[in-house]
């Protein structure tokens, strides 16, 4: 019964999210169909990947989306030719775009329903946070270490490449 | 009480969705906000098999996609905001000097 | 009634607990308020509000009612639906974040209940991470705010605040992840139970703040600046920045702003206290009284935080961050280090 409310709020606020035409809106409607996600991930005996999907998804990166929406002052599209045309009658490749989206639409659909017995689930271990910390430290723990230096990567490149270029001219 | 495959559903539609998101909108921002989508759709399916088949490694691997995420949502920014510094717009169709 | 009363007699208390604690936040809003004022006079030798009622007991609802009865007022510019949506945001988070903090051991409400009612909204075993996700989500009422009002200053307030509210969440996360080391458990009852233990014979004082001075301290701090109070709060300071985000808000809208303010000091003083102040345990006092006890702690805390106003000058905006990213997250860095190599080596 939660699952349906929740799944219908992630659905209906992924779509308004493609739908909107103000990048603020769709942030943050996008932030609300993370928390009836993380509200999924409750409902199937994973508090853990909830709250950081709320701490590090909806908390940390969706902040820095609203940032650089808000500090470059970004207009929503242009021309009144995008603005009052639906995107299947655009000419070129949008159009052919959205038939693509509707093409995998089907075929996903189509392979989903003809697939094995409805399977419901058995019963769960305790899927503590230990259990976790434990795995991520003992069989993953190179990949964690790796995680981390791609993490200090990404944060280098981004300070590099968001910088203003005009150090030379100023001395 | 819902089963496996009813996630899977649900995971496949929001997929689709930020897949239809990054083909059809002109914005390089709500471009990457569909790819968040189609991130977070796979986060689900992760999860919802690591419950049904009773391990934990679901959502070890939900972990590293999220860190991965978070990586590439500051780089896209990074250079979203190095674009609009070049060419003042979002609209990836602006950005055509290396097209024939 | 009464046999429908006696059946669910447990729901009726779960309930009762949460109109309990909305009301007490409420009310403990309206005390801060005056506490303030007049804790702020005393430390400025005159005697503050002394009219409206006994001793100006009476000034918090005075206060109220000129709130209420102003004209809302809203710039032709700005977003309707953000410029309303931000301080619901704010004033939801700050109300929510209280769900998961226990004040208190259990009570059986004098005998009229058949078991013992445990002394919270829900005890989650993940509750310092839920929390830390709550307090996560309070950043956007006030960027919005910034954002929607339409005017310069609004959005520089909005912007620098919500960047030092993340900022400073690091160092928040990182403290809170040394009492983890400590306690074991996520969840802040078992974090408290684990503090009531003897410490050099004295019972119910095994605190954590005596094995990590300097994790409290990062966190009471880390706190102040994540509530937006001073010495941390240049971004809505009267000289520099008109008022920062809240500028073209008044009325009930603003109200609420200052509501979810109060109401988040009132929570990171309840969360430090769980986690560091020995929660309810205080010696020689039993537990079903251990309430009054959580109260006086958070009291005190409070009283830190109005002392603290009064007192220090403020930071100016980027000494602020420098402070919060290359001194106290290193700190905390070193303090979990640090936590976690005494648990390896002494076996606290």
């Amino acid at each position: 019964m939660l699952f349906y409310f929740f799944a219908a709020l992630a659905i209906v606020a992924s779509l308004l999210v493609i739908a909107q035409r103000n990048p603020v809106y769709s942030v943050l409607l996008l932030i609300l169909s993370f928390g009836a996600l993380s509200g999924l991930y409750v409902l199937l005996d994973a508090p853990f990947v909830a709250t950081i999907q709320i701490i590090v998804y909806a908390g940390a990166i969706m902040v820095l989306f609203l940032f650089v929406v808000m500090l470059l002052n970004a207009p929503h599209e242009e021309t009144d030719f995008d603005e009052r045309t639906h995107p299947m009658l655009r000419p070129g490749p949008m159009r052919f775009g959205a038939v693509l989206a509707l093409g995998l639409i089907a075929e996903l659909a189509w392979a989903l329903a003809r697939s094995a017995p409805r399977s419901t689930f058995s019963n769960a271990p305790i899927t503590s946070v230990a259990a976790i910390g434990r795995l991520l430290f003992t069989d993953y723990a190179f990949q964690f270490e790796v995680t981390s230096v791609l993490i200090l990567v990404a944060m280098v490149g981004a300070v590099v490449m968001a910088r203003r270029e005009d150090h030379g001219a100023k001395r | 009480m819902p089963s496996l495959n009813d996630y899977l559903i649900l995971s496949a539609i929001l997929f689709t969705i930020g897949t239809a998101g990054v083909f059809v909108r002109r914005n390089l921002i709500t471009i990457l906000l569909s790819i968040e989508i189609m991130l977070n759709a796979v986060n689900l399916s992760f999860v919802a098999f690591g419950r049904a088949l009773g391990t934990i490694e679901g959502q070890i691997i939900v972990f590293f996609v999220m860190t991965v995420a978070a990586a590439e949502a500051a780089v896209g920014l990074a250079i979203v905001i190095a674009l609009f510094r070049h060419r003042e717009s979002l609209n990836p169709d602006a950005f055509t000097a290396l097209k024939w | 009634m009464f046999d429908f009363l006696s059946t669910n007699s447990f729901l009726i208390a779960q309930i009762g607990i949460v109109v309990v604690i909305w009301i007490a936040l409420q009310l403990s809003a309206a005390v801060m308020v005056y506490a303030e004022r007049k804790v702020a006079a005393y430390l400025q030798q005159r005697v503050g509000p002394t009219r409206v009622g006994y001793a100006g007991l009476l000034q918090p609802i005075a206060d109220v009612v000129k709130l209420l009865l102003k004209e809302e007022l809203r710039p032709a510019a700005a977003d309707p639906i953000l410029f309303y949506l931000a301080p619901i945001i704010s004033a939801t988070a700050a109300f929510a974040a209280f769900a998961v903090v226990p004040f208190g051991g259990s009570t059986t409400l004098l005998g009229l209940l058949t078991e013992p009612l445990p002394l919270h909204v829900a005890d989650v075993n993940v509750a310092i991470l839920v929390v830390f996700a709550i307090t996560s989500m309070g950043v956007y009422g006030i960027v919005l705010a910034g954002w929607s009002s339409n005017s310069k200053y609004s959005l520089l307030g909005g912007l620098r605040s919500s960047a030092q509210m993340i900022s400073y969440e690091l160092s928040y996360g990182m403290a809170l992840a040394a009492v983890l080391v400590l306690a074991n458990s996520m969840s802040l009852r078992d974090i408290v139970n684990a503090q009531s233990g003897s410490l050099f014979g004295i019972p119910q004082f095994r605190w954590f703040l005596f094995f990590q001075p300097i994790g409290f301290l990062i966190f009471f701090t880390a706190g102040i600046a994540e509530t937006n109070r001073a010495p941390f709060d240049f971004p809505e300071a009267e000289q520099e920045l008109v008022a920062g985000y809240h500028t073209e808000y008044s009325s009930m809208s603003f109200g609420l702003f200052f509501l979810a303010e109060y109401i988040n000091m009132v929570t990171v003083s309840a969360v430090a206290t769980d986690l560091y102040l020995g929660g309810w345990w205080l010696p020689l006092v039993p537990e079903s009284w251990g309430w009054l006890a959580f109260l006086a702690k958070i009291s005190v805390l409070l009283f830190f935080y109005i002392w603290m106003r009064w007192s220090l000058p403020r930071y100016r905006y980027d000494q602020l961050m420098a402070f919060g990213w290359k001194v106290l997250l290193p700190v905390s860095v070193l303090n979990l280090i640090a936590t976690a190599a005494g648990v390896l080596y002494f076996g606290l």
